[in-house]
């Protein structure tokens, strides 16, 4: 009590040190939510409003509402703090409300097709109804798959060498270039490729690998920059027990550093595949399209990949065009559903490989 | 099998500031060598440069001489893995491997530097550096179970016993008890007992009631003021430390009259 001021004792008749103040019951915030929800249903009904100006009517209410009644029983502290819950709340929903949007839409015009013919028929010698993406599926699996396992040994190597080894001019330049690399546009590292696989097989080449190729180039840096972030987490003493031990370096690297760090990478590199499985405009320029089965990405033959396959689909129906359309959504559908899968994966391998404690 | 350790002039760096200068000692076989002195006197830098940990930093290093059994370990056709396999080292924050089991933990140098051992003469030695580390008993029902669920202080013996697996001749300590409780500490202390009669120990530690426990010798470090570098003020038996040491800036540190 030594601590007050006595001029504050003198004027004011209050305790000496108030810590009791006002507080909102716990519905405030709903009643005035409610409360403003009305008054937008009310412009919305009277006035002609539309219903995203009513919605944003309605959160302004709210807004100065619980502020001012705060404000008035509270104090300034906890009504800014309710202002602020408000706004981070309504920055929220805003951010669902694509995310949402698209599910629905996704979901209501792809599950139209979403059926066993879809999965087990290509789209030959099909004109109208039926066919499936069986031949998309399967390519956009190849080159994928392909792609990741060119990216992932660069990717991973180019990262242990700029943590574990990479000093000076060399380490920067690496660096430089791979965060250069990761603002490339689709459409450039498709030209890249076509331009690549022209130098082999001619003009005109349409080929899976140079697909593969060109996702691998919009995926290095990814899988780089996540394998990076997560060998830099871990602790310097593990390397240097390791050291002390009389470990030599790589095997540090290999047996240490790697295994601690691996279930970061690994959900990186999934979500690298997850961020090139549903590029379209590079495969469109290498991989081109294809009504068929196409297995051997090696070969001068158009492949079809799904975001091409729903990209053509939707850009040129044939005629009737409804099925064509069906197809388009069901194909969307389906790579939504992998990359879905591919995340999930990406989770139970990083705690499968989670260092356990206890 | 414990070696001596004859360090002369040695000078230590980060770059191009001298963060040791100078330091002669002899370090005997078969005894502890306690290091104490003020907080940034470079008592740990010259801890890492026995066994080349040092040079890990980017931008450091030594000159002059470390001998240990007639080589010296900065010259030019010295193997720093080499080196350390013969001079383990235990840090100040227990550190065992997160992704391997107790059992893992301590046969990971062994493992790990190529040797191919056969399961049993494996088991055997993990066995054996754990009673050696005097963690056995409370670990050897869940040898399977990671290393960093058990406590503070048996973390600690872990990484003791992962430095001794790997049979060196010298053990240096970076204040191997800084970390643990009382009663930790003093089961590391009697492990350091039991272990002189096998290995070279070097010990840094802040705490000179445990220099005055442990070791046989003990060498003061100070420094003369920010960013001068840390030297060795004087080196003898730890009773003639603590009871009359020769220099005036022993006796003040000692007594806690240091500043």
């Amino acid at each position: 009590m030594t601590t007050a001021t006595p001029q504050r004792e003198s004027t004011s008749g209050l305790a000496e040190m108030p810590l009791v103040r006002g507080n909102l019951p716990n519905w405030a915030p709903w009643a005035t939510l409610v409360g403003a929800a009305l008054v937008g249903v009310a412009a919305s009904m009277g006035l002609g409003l539309h219903i995203a100006l009513a919605i944003l009517l309605a959160m302004l209410v709210h807004s100065v509402a619980i502020y001012a009644w705060s404000r008035a029983v509270e104090g300034g502290r906890r009504a800014t703090d309710r202002l602020v819950t408000t706004i981070v709340t309504s920055a929220f929903l805003l951010a669902l409300v694509p995310l949402i949007s698209v599910v629905v839409t996704v979901l209501q015009k792809g599950l139209v097709r979403f059926d066993s013919e879809f999965f087990t028929f290509s789209m030959r010698g099909i004109v109208g109804e039926g066919g499936g993406a069986y031949h998309a599926i399967i390519g956009t699996l190849i080159v994928t798959g392909l792609a990741a396992a060119i990216s992932i040994p660069i990717g991973l190597m180019s990262a242990v060498y700029l943590v574990e080894y990479g000093r000076g001019r060399l380490a920067k330049a690496v660096t430089f270039f791979v965060d250069v690399m990761t603002g490339i546009p689709s459409i450039v590292a498709g030209l890249f490729a076509y331009a690549l696989f022209v130098l082999f097989f001619g003009p005109g080449v349409r080929m899976g690998l140079a697909g593969a190729v060109a996702l691998s180039v919009l995926m290095v840096p990814v899988v780089v920059r996540s394998t990076e972030e997560m060998l830099k987490l871990v602790p310097n003493e593990l390397r240097e027990a390791s050291y002390a031990l009389g470990i030599p370096k790589w095997r540090t690297v290999v047996k240490i550093v790697l295994p601690t760090a691996v279930a970061g990478i690994a959900s990186g590199v999934t979500l690298a595949i997850a961020r090139v499985i549903g590029e379209t405009a590079p495969l469109l320029i290498v991989a081109g399209t294809t009504t068929a089965l196409n297995l051997n990405p090696f070969e001068d033959s158009r492949m079809a990949t799904l975001p091409v396959f729903s990209y053509y689909s939707y850009a040129l129906p044939g005629v009737p065009r409804e099925p064509y359309l069906d197809r388009a959504w069901a194909a969307a559908l389906t790579l939504i559903l992998i990359v879905m899968a591919l995340n999930l994966a990406g989770r139970i391998i990083a705690r499968l490989f989670a260092p356990r404690v206890r | 099998m414990a070696k001596s350790i004859d360090v002369s002039d040695l000078n230590i760096y980060y770059g191009s500031f001298l963060a040791v200068q100078d330091v002669t000692m002899a370090i005997q076989a078969r005894s502890v060598t306690a290091l104490i002195g003020p907080s940034g006197c470079g008592k740990s830098t010259f801890l890492r440069s026995l066994n080349r940990m040092h040079e890990v930093i980017p931008g450091a290093r030594v000159e002059g001489k470390v001998v240990i059994d007639g080589q010296d370990l900065y010259g030019p056709d010295i193997d720093p893995v080499g080196v350390r396999r013969q001079i383990g080292m235990v840090f100040q924050r227990p550190n065992p491997f997160p992704t391997m089991s107790i059992y893992e933990n301590t046969a990971a140098g062994m493992r790990l530097n190529n040797r191919k051992l056969p399961k049993k003469d494996l088991d055997e030695k993990v066995e054996r550096s754990l009673r050696a580390a005097n963690l056995w008993e409370e670990v050897k029902d869940r040898l399977d179970r990671p290393g960093s669920g058990l406590s503070g202080g048996q973390q600690q013996r872990l990484c003791i016993a992962r430095a001794i697996a790997v049979e060196p001749q010298v053990l240096l300590m970076d204040e191997p008890c800084s970390a643990l409780d009382p009663i930790s500490t003093l089961a590391i202390e009697d492990l350091i007992s039991d272990l002189k009669e096998r290995y070279t120990i070097v010990i840094v530690t802040h705490n000179m009631q445990q220099a005055a426990r442990v070791s046989d010798r003990t060498g003061f470090f100070t420094i003369a003021g920010t960013g001068k570098p840390g030297h060795l003020v004087e080196m003898d038996d730890t009773s003639k430390i603590f009871s009359t040491p020769s220099n005036k800036q022993t006796e003040d540190y000692i007594s806690g009259r240091f500043g």
